[in-house]
């Protein structure tokens, strides 16, 4: 079984909510980002989100099109990243998703990404530009290689898109919780509790929340009416403002316990 | 019959052979599906296509004339060459055909907001003419860079009552520019429409750009048949997104024998990787929504383009060119910065037509074509824009 689907299995039966944390993979270093992961597990995470960094992210907000850049400074690539993974693996079993855009896999190869990824130790692909309408391929290689294919839904998607979409999703749904690209913002849309609900009336897979997620707050709002939640920006911007700095990994566990607690802790 | 087997492209998913497709977040998609519909019914409403026709004639200046340049002919010796003026029109460029059409559907669709990136500027300020003989809001992305480059059609845009708003990430050019202009939309997407200035990005702008500026090459047509009698040997247009050259080859595709050519920039040359050549040089990559030909690096990262022309700096070219250079239906060839300045010279010496530096590619290319051919003959040049924009470039090159 995929560790993404194990993964939330075990939340279900214990009646908890997934923690998803995104970090940029490269940023500030490799060798950080596996340090990162590792110690995430120790701190509350379920799921990493790992963004494999492209040139022209156009779904993602100042925070994380910087965090990329510095990631290609550092002539980051899919067979560096997959590398990290396979040593991550060899200390932990946390579900790893790869979060990328459609370009640097095409030209990786679809197949070869899929089987490659498999390899290393990936458990899910997610790539916003990729709806599922063009992602036939990925569909078809992913299924092959018990890789869990995470689709979008957003506010503005229609009924016949949602029966699709949550259709062709493996693993979670993610939901966007805004009309935007990533990045904080302050609240949480109260309108996507009843958006969410309605989507369950087409599939019993688990949902979760990102995109302006930032707080413990917000995090704890949306664990309310989602399967799991998903931090990105918050946590990338606390790693880039300790970049350099000898404590870099445990300042930004700290933050990202305090989300996952907010997560976890029941009224 | 020819011509109706080519206008079935692109399929129902937006594809030519295997280019172009949706490629965008979920937030659009329901969007973009509706904008399908509404233009697809846009397309065979004799209302609109009035309504259409009306701003095209009455407003923009149609038709443009399709011009003998006797002088540039006889220095060319071997070619017999016609203008079609889109330079003629106003504001300059061949731009304000799309931006006419798609502030329409735009109103149709009961959207509030413009957005548009622009790049040399040209499509900014038909983007902000447009949208304030509509009197709707507008906002254009501009790269920093092309912001320095062009900086007199900045201060049209804003005159027009568009806001101009600075580009600061990647390259600072076309590229970013658009990117930042998707997000907008992205955020924006309920109340707000994105025209986009070329036939590039997510299915059915390709198609719909396509469609508005087919009227070039419907008039060029017609204007040469009266002319000479026949149709023309070839057909020549220069290429960053492709807009000029897809609406005059459009009408043409199914004639056999008309040969077409679509000139790319190879800035600095194309061995040296400062260039916007992804027809000659690039790859299939996805870039802003569809798949296409794109300049990358051996990692799938999007290339930053060169041309001393700000509207061909862009690495990737409209699905629909990569499918024609697939196919083998257009030919593709490149013209350097120094060879399009020269081009540039030639026409605003021989014909008192100073072009575009866009334009002056295609320009350029003739007197490869002319040394090429066997016999005398005959070439429609979409004279896409006026160079006056570029003062400043040409100033600093002579």
């Amino acid at each position: 079984m995929n560790r993404i689907d194990q993964k939330f299995k075990e939340l279900r039966k214990k009646r908890q909510k997934a923690f998803i944390a995104f970090v940029t993979a490269g940023d500030p270093a490799l060798r950080i980002t596996e340090e990162l992961v590792l110690s995430f597990e120790r701190n509350g995470v379920d799921i990493v989100e790992l963004g494999v960094p492209f040139s022209d992210p156009l779904a993602d907000g100042a925070t994380i099109q910087a965090s990329s850049q510095r990631a290609l400074q550092n002539a980051v690539n899919i067979p560096r990243i997959l590398n990290t993974v396979k040593r991550i693996r060899q200390q932990s079993q946390i579900p790893i998703a790869l979060m990328t855009y459609y370009n640097p896999v095409y030209h990786y190869g679809e197949q070869k990404f899929v089987q490659d990824a498999k390899r290393s130790g990936v458990d899910g692909i997610i790539i916003p530009d990729l709806p599922p309408e063009e992602a036939e391929g990925i569909i078809r290689h992913s299924k092959r290689n018990d890789m869990a294919t995470i689709f979008f839904l957003a506010p503005t998607s229609t009924r016949q898109r949602v029966r699709r979409i949550v259709k062709q999703s493996t693993g979670f749904i993610y939901y966007v919780a805004l009309t935007g690209v990533t990045g904080a913002r302050k609240g949480f849309d109260r309108s996507n509790a009843a958006k969410i609900r309605s989507f369950r009336e087409f599939t019993t897979k688990p949902i979760c929340v990102g995109f302006g997620v930032s707080t413990p707050v917000q995090v704890k709002a949306a664990a309310k009416v989602a399967d799991g939640v998903i931090v990105g920006s918050a946590i990338v911007d606390r790693i880039n403002r300790n970049a350099g700095k000898r404590d870099c990994v445990t300042n930004v566990s700290g933050f990202v316990r305090t989300l996952a607690r907010a997560l976890k802790v029941r009224e | 019959m020819e011509v109706q087997f080519h206008m079935t492209l692109p399929d129902k998913n937006g594809h030519f052979g295997e280019f172009g497709g949706k490629f965008v977040p979920e937030t659009l998609m329901a969007m973009l599906e509706d904008l399908e519909k509404v233009f697809t019914s846009l397309r065979s409403d004799a209302k609109f296509k009035r309504e259409f026709r009306y701003y095209l004639t009455e407003y923009a200046g149609r038709p443009t004339s399709l011009y003998l340049a006797e002088r540039l002919s006889a220095h060319l010796k071997t070619l017999k060459v016609y203008l079609k003026r889109e330079d003629l029109l106003h504001t300059g460029a061949h731009k304000i055909n799309n931006t006419l059409g798609q502030v329409l559907v735009a109103r149709k669709m009961g959207k509030t907001r413009i957005i548009a990136e622009t790049g040399a500027g040209q499509h900014g300020v038909a983007t902000a003419t447009a949208a304030a003989l509509m009197g709707l809001e507008c906002v254009v992305y501009m790269g920093a860079e092309d912001i320095q480059r062009q900086a007199l059609n900045v201060d049209r845009m804003r005159l027009l009552g568009a806001q101009v708003v600075p580009v600061t990430s990647g390259s600072q050019t076309l590229k970013d520019a658009m990117n930042e202009a998707i997000r907008d939309w992205v955020t924006n997407v309920r109340h707000t429409f994105y025209i986009i200035g070329s036939v590039a990005g997510p299915h059915p702008y390709p198609v719909m750009v396509r469609d508005f500026q087919a009227v070039i090459g419907r008039e060029a047509r017609r204007q040469f048949r009266t002319k000479e009698r026949r149709l023309p040997d070839y057909l020549l247009a220069c290429v960053g997104g492709g807009s000029n050259a897809m609406g005059l080859f459009h009408a043409f595709i199914g004639d056999k024998n008309v040969k077409m050519i679509g000139v790319e920039a190879a800035g600095r040359g194309l061995q040296t990787h400062q260039h916007a050549a992804p027809l000659a040089k690039g790859d299939i990559g996805v870039l802003h929504g569809s798949k296409s030909r794109v300049l990358e690096t051996k990692d799938g990262q999007i290339e930053v383009a060169h041309s001393i022309a700000a509207g061909l700096d862009y690495p990737g070219v409209g699905p629909e060119h990569a499918y024609y250079k697939k196919t083998g239906r257009v030919e593709y060839v490149s013209v350097t910065d120094k060879a399009a300045m020269a081009g540039l010279k030639l026409l605003s010496e021989s014909e008192g037509i100073i072009p575009a530096l866009e334009t002056a590619h295609a320009i350029a290319y003739l007197q490869k074509l002319a040394r090429r051919v066997r016999r005398t003959s005959t070439v429609i040049v979409c004279l896409s824009g006026r160079g006056d924009k570029d003062m400043g470039m040409i100033k600093k090159f002579l």
